[in-house]
């Protein structure tokens, strides 16, 4: 399942919501994604995350369906916010449930890995330098890189 | 041929949606760019350096090659930074 949304999401509730019920679920894997104070040596205000509607939701669904044809998974949920965050927000949940862990621990690696580099959000951070949009990083780059198939 | 642009680009050109009807020589993503580069100075600031351009047609990423047509959605964005934290 993936959603884009502007509110905060409770990262337990969603949790506890995708397994309910399930009995063949060995271990569960989540990553939650936050707003830092500091980048680039400059003071963060907030950000806003902007995004491209309907880009955006077909992208991660194209990802999640990649890690499921990959890793046998369960269970798993993508949800990212976009609007305007501040420090210690929440931005990104990466959920993913299997018969064994390795396999979740891989796939919820790879979704917060491919989603960067895949889903089209951009962010403009509010500094006590003024307004700045992020630029991408070659790490997030290689990150990614690290998962395609030879 | 519907053109929509984000981030920077978006603020550069001054719009983020416009409806444009680019000559027949428009073919594909790259002869796309060059004609949008003259249409207006703004249009040519935020495409002055091709090194940090993405487009998607119809919300597929895509390459400067791939064939555009009058009932495509183009988008024109720099490259996406969504999720959080470095590697």
């Amino acid at each position: 399942m993936i959603r884009v949304q502007r509110d905060d999401f409770d990262p337990g509730a969603e949790l506890d919501r995708l397994i309910a019920g399930r009995h063949d679920i060995g271990g569960v894997v989540s990553f939650v994604g936050l707003v830092r104070d500091m980048a680039g040596g400059a003071r963060i205000n907030a950000m806003t995350l902007e995004h491209y509607p309907g880009m955006t939701e077909k992208q991660l669904a194209a990802i999640e369906a990649e890690a499921n044809r990959r890793w046998p998974l369960s269970a798993s949920l993508i949800v990212h916010r976009y609007g305007r965050l501040e420090p210690g927000d929440r931005i990104v949940l990466v959920i993913t449930a299997s018969a064994h862990r390795e396999a979740a621990f891989e796939a919820c690696r790879f979704l917060i890995d491919w989603l960067k580099t895949k889903a089209p959000f951009w962010k403009l951070e509010d500094t006590d330098r003024g307004a700045k949009w992020v630029a991408a990083d070659a790490k997030d780059d290689a990150a990614a890189a690290r998962w395609e198939e030879r | 041929m519907k053109l929509l642009y984000f981030a920077w680009v978006r603020s550069r050109i001054g719009t983020g949606e416009e409806a444009l009807h680019p000559p027949p020589e428009v073919r594909d993503v790259r002869t796309l760019l060059e004609w949008l580069k003259r249409q207006s100075p703004g249009h040519a600031e935020a495409l002055k350096d091709m090194s940090v351009i993405r487009v998607a047609v119809n919300h597929e990423h895509v390459s400067l090659d791939y064939p555009v047509g009058p009932d495509d959605e183009v988008a024109i964005f720099p490259p996406v930074t969504g999720g959080s934290g470095e590697p």
